[in-house]
């Protein structure tokens, strides 16, 4: 097939196409043709492809409307493979390259014989807005079958379900001047930023930069004015202080000039990053940038006019078709019909003119149209019809003819006969509406201009707009105003701004355009043919209307009840016109009806971009304690503790056959209880005190007393916050008499290290006293059981006689020939010392004990051994029987709460308030199943009344439970209301599965309760 | 994400190396035990949500671990002002109708806009 016949749109001159080379691609499964330059979407044109996807709810045949970010239709799944799959790219931002592969994303089986679209015919009359709430609220339990289906029919791409092959980073950077669009405006901007020497960044979202100059009609200094702007393009690629990012969307405004750029690095050369010396390039980057001043030059995009059947494909904006042809060296048609409220729409029909190809009529909503472009047109023998409008489209898989008739606006209503003109393309234009959206991200309201029939952006601190989005349309007052952007900016940030001569633009006679949004037709709008405000969510003005007319009058509201402004588009072809809809139907103005909020991302950015390098690995830090290889090598499994790797249990293989978690945990708890077992505890948070005032900080921020705490003593100690609930909790040792070691839960020792400072620095900075966080400086090794004494005395230098180194003192000596400070404390029960010694020195130590400890049963067990043996004995853990509504006395505690310290500690007032006093709160008890084989659910609801109806008055739940190996039973620590009174009770447990478990509440102490195994 | 002046250091820093700890100047009654259960509530519970100027603590986490104060405007989220513990502000909703933009700008080096 020679290329003419193939791409049978396709001018044979024009256009900034390379026509020497040929690039083929697939469009559902069928081989085109295109050539570099070109996007998808005008490659698809150029081939006469007219339906490119079914739409989002009546699944009718759509075409591509638009050229750049606004298309609403155009919305492709693209990739070969099942890894390459991105979602919801549109035709006309994706550059051709070769063997390019791309689908719908909707139309099922294939767009052109759609079977939803009968379900679409059928369903469109039942389907007004505010259906599926309306339909599918009721019953409740019946949603999930819906959705599925819903979904299904609805399609909205899909994500790929393998390994992506490429990369993505992020750059964080700062610049004195970020330019936004790099057109007639933001080039001019960016020159007259860059020469002062400013550091300048200009991001553009095409292929090339440039934006409308590239397919302008108009000159600049007597030359074409794309010229100028390869002029702008080349001095600013030359300067140091600059960089351009083409392919660059700004997606997101956040505060304090905080902007996200997404920058395709690859997108346009395959769909992975092509391998360049043996490496893949990064596909795209996040550029996260702290900006001194924002220039927007974001542009303005056309607003379509709103007619029966504007969705037909063949529809187009007036500025769309001037880009194919003029950019893309395509006519997307034969016959065009242009319907416009402007002199700018007057263009499309020139190109098209001088394209060769037919001009059916101009019709102008104006009576007396009058400009250099409207004269132009007469010049070439096109026939105008003015006060007029295309009221319909004809045709359904493409334009078949254009119904026009004249019009009555303010009345709104058709006002003379309707001719049928034959043709193949219509275009609309109702004028432009600035691109706001950064602006509006950062929540700056944006304001109406009754003179340019749109919004201008509201500006914050720190940006300015210039051009198109500032509503300044003309190229000679673009370029001025964005030179003055640029020259103010870097003003502001500091540097002298150099002159930047303007170039001479022609100055065109325009006449002022009308304020047409939706065009009347000849029936009700409830009751006529379909009219598209939205046409990526298929939101008409007779469902706009509707909502109006149900109540809904706040425009969010009705946003949210059409759907109007959602999905990937964001409203960037149909918000406007909607709100004029609705502000007519509410009989209001359209500034008084407002606008919606529109929110980042512009344009959707792929996941790979927001990660950037942090996935796997590198999702978040991880941390090893200075034996983790040891850990590692002793085939440990691990748990997450915050960011800790902590060894899990230690499975032996026996046999050939690896033990069970239950087997491992239960042969660990054994060695505990009757020989030795080792952990490695250095994760525990620590952090030295020091300073004068080191005593009294202990007693205002712990419920316990400490002014009587020696040199070589510790003590257990409780941490509230001011409301009286326990925070943490840990030993602390007196090292001096103004020095202190903290130690804190894993996970909570940053936030202690904070809650200490908090203190410190806001309420008692009279205090003298420092703390610095020491977790990472030494490693703990705890040894418990009944044989560590023996143990540690061999390798230790420190007198371990019972009665000199007592329960809850600490000694520094030697160990294994390193210094070290042993601590007689205990998390088990059992006789324990903690050997902490200098990280670097840990694996040594270690190592030299079980060397030593293999003759006494030396065991090594994990976090969950250390759970057992710990609630075995009715330790809490903070956190776990603990959520931040539990006090000293809830656990039983009492104890350890210093009642009659001078200092009014934190959390004590609270104790006393009528909450925390109050009978029936929830208290720790200990839980016995009746049946000792029962290992109760934690988080498991208890209940007094099995038998009671539901709902059941639940009066506690489960904090901890597991099997106890020394017992041979299943046991649990639980929270009950009134818990402390009710020893001896029974319980009930119902589960999910309907079984009813029974327990008694007993004491908390299950084993040992008289605590003299820790003292031998 | 905000762009954070800390006082300590002298440097505007990313919001990443701070954490807000509430609303600022709130003061621990020095004698506890004599206030009443409400008096007590008001002091752990209550804090206002104003729209407008508002002044909240933050404490420079991964950085000096210095504990300061923010007047920040609720609305537009601009920061008007931060200032050492124990200082007091210089903006407040009272005085910020008189010319709020000359002393965003002008009241402390470092500020930009």
């Amino acid at each position: 097939m020679s290329q003419s016949k193939q791409q049978v749109f396709r001018l044979a001159t024009g256009g900034r196409i390379d026509r020497t080379r040929t690039l083929s691609f697939t469009f559902n499964g069928q081989p085109y043709q295109g050539h570099p330059g070109d996007t998808l979407a005008s490659a698809l044109l150029a081939n006469g492809v007219d339906i490119v996807n079914r739409s989002f709810k009546y699944s009718r045949p759509r075409g591509i409307v638009a050229a750049g970010a606004e298309e609403p239709n155009a919305i492709v799944q693209l990739g070969s493979s099942e890894a390459a799959q991105v979602p919801n790219v549109r035709a006309t931002q994706q550059a051709l390259f070769n063997d390019l592969t791309a689908r719908s994303t909707n139309g099922w089986p294939n767009v052109q014989r759609d079977l939803m679209g009968l379900v679409g015919k059928l369903g469109g009359q039942f389907m007004p807005p505010g259906f599926y709430y309306k339909t599918f609220m009721a019953p409740a339990s019946m949603w999930l079958t819906y959705e599925k289906y819903i979904r299904k029919a609805a399609g909205l791409g899909r994500s790929p379900m393998e390994d992506d092959p490429d990369s993505y980073d992020h750059f964080n950077q700062h610049c004195d001047v970020l330019v936004v669009g790099a057109g007639a405006a933001g080039l001019s901007a960016a020159l007259a930023a860059a020469r002062s020497g400013a550091r300048v960044m200009v991001a553009d979202e095409q292929e090339e930069m440039g934006g409308s100059l590239l397919e302008s009609r108009e000159t600049l200094n007597g030359k074409p004015a794309d010229q100028w702007a390869a002029q702008v393009l080349e001095e600013l690629a030359g300067c140091e202080n600059v960089s351009l990012l083409p392919r660059t969307t700004v997606n997101g405004y956040h505060d304090h000039n905080f902007v996200t750029l997404h920058e395709r690095r690859t997108e346009h050369l395959g769909e992975t990053a092509p391998v360049v010396n043996g490496h893949r390039p990064v596909r795209s980057r996040m550029h996260r940038v702290r900006v001194g001043q924002v220039i927007l030059a974001t542009g303005a995009h056309e607003r379509p006019l709103v007619y029966a059947g504007n969705d037909v494909p063949g529809n187009l904006l007036a500025g769309a078709v001037s880009t194919y042809i003029r950019r893309y060296g395509v006519v997307p048609g034969r016959q065009l019909v242009l319907s416009t409220s402007n002199d700018y729409g007057y263009r499309a029909a020139l190109d098209w003119k001088e394209a060769g190809c037919e001009v059916v009529a101009i019709v102008d909503a104006r009576e007396a149209p009058k400009g250099d472009w409207i004269d132009a047109a007469r010049a070439q023998g096109i026939k105008i019809i003015t006060g007029s409008a295309v009221i319909e489209a004809k045709g359904s898989n493409r334009v078949t003819g254009a119904r026009v008739a004249k019009i009555d606006i303010d009345a709104f209503k058709v006002s003379g006969p309707v001719q049928e003109l034959a043709c193949d393309t219509i275009a609309s234009s109702g004028g432009y509406s600035p691109v706001i959206h950064l602006a509006s991200h950062t929540g700056a309201r944006p304001t109406w201009r009754d003179d340019i029939i749109g919004f201008v952006p509201g500006l914050v601190k720190g940006v300015q707009a210039c051009g198109g989005v500032n509503g300044t349309y003309a190229l000679g007052d673009v370029i001025a105003e964005g030179v003055e952007a640029g020259i103010k900016a870097v003003a502001t940030m500091g540097y002298t701004a150099q002159t930047v001569n303007i170039p001479s633009a022609e100055r065109l006679q325009q006449g002022p355009a009308v304020a047409l949004f939706q065009v009347p037709h000849e029936k009700p709008t409830l009751r006529g043919p379909k009219q598209f405000v939205d046409l990526q969510n298929d939101v008409t003005a007779a469902g706009i209307e509707l909502a109006t007319r149900e109540g809904f009058e706040s425009i969010e509201h009705i946003k949210r009840y059409t759907a109007m402004g959602f999905g990937t588009d964001q409203g960037k072809l149909g918000n406007i016109n909607g709100m004029a809809i609705a502000a007519r139907c509410l009989n209001r103005s359209i500034p008084e009806v407002g606008t919606t909020v529109f929110r980042p991302n512009y344009t959707p950015v792929t996941f790979g971009a927001i990660v950037g390098r942090h996935c796997r690995d590198l999702f978040d830090p991880e941390r090893y304690t200075a034996l983790h290889q040891w850990h590692v090598e002793r085939g440990a499994e691990f748990e997450d503790v915050g960011q800790w790797k902590r060894p899990w249990y230690y499975p032996q293989k026996m046999s050939g056959k690896t033990e069970t978690m239950h087997e491992a945990v239960a042969r660990e708890c054994l060695a505990v209880r009757e020989k030795v077992g080792i952990l490695d505890a250095s994760t525990l948070g620590k952090i030295d005190i020091q300073g004068p005032d080191a005593r009294e900080f202990l007693a205002r921020i712990y419920t316990n007393k400490w002014e009587k705490l020696a040199v070589g003593k510790c003590r257990y100690g409780l941490m509230c916050k001011d409301d009286g609930m326990v925070t943490d909790d840990g030993v602390t040792s007196c090292l001096a008499e103004n020095h202190f070691l903290m130690t804190t839960t894993t996970g909570g020792a940053a936030a202690i290290l904070e809650w200490l400072e908090l203190w410190h620095q806001t309420e008692w900075p009279e205090l003298d006293v420092y703390f610095s966080s020491v977790t990472d400086h030494w490693a703990t090794m705890t040894i418990t059981g009944p044989e560590a004494r023996k143990l540690l005395a061999e390798i230790s230098d420190i007198d371990l006689d019972r009665d000199s180194f007592k329960f809850m003192d600490w000694r520094s000596g030697k160990v294994a020939g390193v210094p070290a400070r042993v601590f007689r404390i205990s998390f088990t029960g059992e006789l324990t010392f903690e050997i902490n010694v200098q990280a670097n020195y840990a694996m040594h130590v270690w190592q030299t004990l079980f060397k030593h400890g293999e003759k006494y049963g030396l065991t090594p067990y994990g976090t969950e051994t250390m759970h057992v043996l710990r609630a075995e004995k009715g330790f809490i853990i903070v956190g776990q029987e603990t959520d931040g509504s539990v006090t000293p006395e809830d656990l039983g505690m009492q104890w350890c709460v210093g009642y009659d310290k001078p200092f009014s500690w934190i959390g004590k007032r609270a104790l006393t308030r009528s909450d925390t006093k109050r009978e029936n709160r929830k208290q720790l008890v200990g839980l016995r199943p009746k049946d000792p084989k029962v290992i109760l659910e934690e988080g498991a609801q208890i209940v007094l009344d099995p038998k009671h109806a539901i709902p059941m008055p639940m009066v506690g739940h489960v904090t901890s439970s597991y099997y106890s190996p020394i017992l041979d039973a299943g046991f649990a620590l639980a929270v009950v209301k009134g818990g402390h009174q009710k020893l001896g009770e029974t319980v009930y447990l119902p589960m999910a599965d309907g079984q009813t478990h029974e327990a008694e509440i007993v004491s908390t102490v299950f084993y040992d309760p008289k605590g003299e195994r820790q003292h031998v | 994400m905000f762009y954070i002046y800390c006082p300590y250091c002298g440097e505007h820093r990313e919001e990443e190396e701070f954490h807000p700890k509430g609303q600022a100047h709130i003061e621990r009654p020095k004698n506890p035990e004599e206030c009443s259960d409400e008096e007590w509530g008001d002091y752990l519970f209550f804090r206002d949500n104003p729209r407008g100027v508002h002044h909240e603590m933050w404490v420079h986490a991964v950085g000096c671990r210095k504990f300061f104060n923010i007047t920040r405007h609720t609305v537009s989220y601009e920061i008007l002002e931060t200032y050492k513990m124990g200082e007091q502000p210089s903006i407040t909703a009272a005085n910020q109708t008189q010319s709020r933009e000359a002393a965003a700008v002008s009241h402390q080096e470092g500020v930009r806009a």
